[in-house]
């Protein structure tokens, strides 16, 4: 990145220093970093907007869908995170291409399963094979998030339907002697008055999908995780600028990273209980309207 | 909102796009020099060069994908890429799940390193070997005890810190690492020959591309240039074709 690194052969010290955190593969570290930060950013409202679908159809009058909800929170709590994290990702991708294959490839006969290999044919694939490696990264991203909010969504379920079951009664009995319909009744009244009930459950969601970003590293992103083992492991002169194994201190790195973000979102948190507990009737209404 | 929706659908399965003669090839990139990720942050080494000029050679556009070696082989059955190009030696056992083209490096002889003033007794101890290769299935059937590890530098780090007394892998990949150790890493006991030469894997039923690549290496072996590109990456000493 500077002139005075052009050759590192030639230089030592701290000057070394400056011109090793600055390589195209520390670049690319410091990425990693904000993939992680918009992962985080995308699979919260996604997982939330799992949940609550399943916590709606929990509530439904329909018995259809009220055990398609039931078992998508039991299921997908009772299984365990590795499974669907690795199950998710592939069994989607196949079940594009396959769906691509159907109407794309009408000439190509026998199943696309042969034996142990999965084959459709070329216009089928998804991303195509053509295409540059930054699509195909970046949709086994969107892949990863999507099964981070298949998993999230259903603790994030679970967690809502207890809190919409919390809500007193009488409040929603008086809603309805008003004559609000079920579902004004139920935006209105119930969703509002929930979320005091929800927050404490949905912040120990967030602290533990934080915790569990590094599951990226598995389904194959080049996230935080990757690039630290990838930089830390020892280098030999077939790389420009040769060390020993400093796992430790990339690692240390990542801990003061997650660190940071715990700090802050006990903060952020902290704040929005406040915020939902005016006029509530819990034991933390009582010290914010003092 | 439903139009954007619909949208979204209609375009992602007409999405088809000119296909051209495009290949993905596999590789880790953690097994220096064969293929590693240099400090501009792209995979460079031996098999990356070799990659490029075979498909020069068959007149193919290479996209190059780094992938874990735990799931090289599953992913590559999946179709996420072409061919693994990955220093693989070709065995009987892989043989049966995918297909080998002709080798591009001989058949390399695996040692055993352990730390400065370890006996040969060191290579029937504990010995460190990177998962699903040639390798951890010689210790494995060997009276040694085998450990395993998901990358292979992390197998260099267990003789290190004493978690293991030798660790058994390719001559090649070793070399440089004794080499720079500054006396703290030697090797001990005997070289062994395990398994054959390295040679790029395909699924079984891509024969057709493995015809294409079988004759851009038999064009590279008969020209001379791998042997320059294996002196170039490996030493002069390295075995040659």
């Amino acid at each position: 990145m500077f002139s005075f690194c052009a050759d590192p052969a030639t230089i030592d010290g701290f000057v070394w220093f400056t011109c090793y955190v600055t390589t195209g593969k520390h670049m690319a570290f410091y990425l990693s970093f904000g993939v992680v930060l918009v992962l985080l950013a995308l699979a919260a409202p996604a997982a939330l907007l799992f949940g609550f679908a399943g916590a709606l159809a929990c509530r439904s009058r329909l018995v259809v869908v009220r055990v398609l909800g039931q078992g998508y929170i039991t299921m997908v709590r009772g299984i365990p995170d590795i499974a669907f994290f690795l199950f998710v990702p592939v069994a989607l991708d196949q079940a594009f291409e396959f769906l691509r294959h159907k109407m794309l490839c009408g000439d190509m006969t026998g199943s696309v399963w042969r034996g142990n290999e999965f084959l459709v044919c070329d216009a089928a694939k998804l991303p195509l094979g053509s295409s540059p490696q930054w699509v195909h990264e970046f949709y086994g991203f969107m892949l990863a998030l999507l099964a981070f909010a298949v998993v999230f969504g259903a603790f994030a379920g679970n967690t809502l339907r207890g809190a919409m079951r919390a809500v007193p009664e009488p409040q929603l009995q008086a809603a309805a002697a008003f004559g609000m319909t079920r579902r004004q009744v139920f935006w209105r009244v119930l969703l509002p008055q929930m979320w005091v009930y929800a927050l404490p459950g949905l912040s120990n969601l967030w602290m533990i999908l934080v915790k569990a970003t590094p599951l990226l590293f598995l389904l194959g992103v080049e996230d935080v995780v990757y690039w630290a083992r990838e930089l830390g492991g020892s280098k030999t002169s077939a790389h420009s600028y040769p060390h020993d194994d400093w796992r430790l201190w990339y690692f240390l790195a990542l801990l003061v990273f997650y660190l940071a973000i715990t700090w802050f979102s006990e903060r952020f948190f902290a704040k929005l209980m406040t915020r939902f507990s005016y006029g509530q009737a819990t034991l933390g209404s009582l010290e914010v309207t003092r | 909102m439903k139009k954007i929706i619909l949208g979204a659908v209609v375009a992602m399965f007409a999405a088809t796009g000119a296909i051209a003669d495009t290949i993905r090839l596999g590789t880790e990139g953690a097994y220096e020099p064969w293929n590693f990720v240099n400090d501009a942050g792209k995979l460079d080494g031996f098999e990356i060069e070799l990659g490029n000029e075979l498909c020069k050679r068959a007149s193919l556009t290479c996209e190059w994908v780094k992938n874990d070696w735990d799931s090289i082989i599953p992913n590559l059955k999946s179709g996420n890429y072409d061919a693994i190009i990955a220093g693989m030696s070709i065995t009987e056992e892989r043989q049966k799940v995918i297909d080998f083209t002709s080798e591009y490096y001989p058949a390399d002889p695996s040692a055993f390193v352990g730390l400065a003033g370890a006996s040969a007794a060191a290579t029937n101890g504990v010995v460190a070997a990177q998962t699903a290769t040639i390798q951890a299935g010689y210790v494995a059937s060997s009276s040694a005890t085998l450990v395993e590890f998901a990358t292979p530098d992390e197998t260099i780090a267990a003789v290190r810190n004493g978690e293991a007394d030798a660790v058994l892998a390719d001559r090649g990949y070793l070399q440089p690492i004794v080499e720079e150790s500054n006396g703290q890493l030697v090797f001990v006991g005997d070289s062994v020959q395990i398994g054959g030469g390295v040679g790029m894997g395909m699924r079984k039923s891509d024969g057709a591309l493995r015809a294409k690549l079988d004759a851009a290496i038999a064009s590279v072996k008969s020209d001379g240039t791998l042997n320059k590109m294996i002196a170039k990456w490996f030493g002069a000493d390295a075995p040659k074709f």
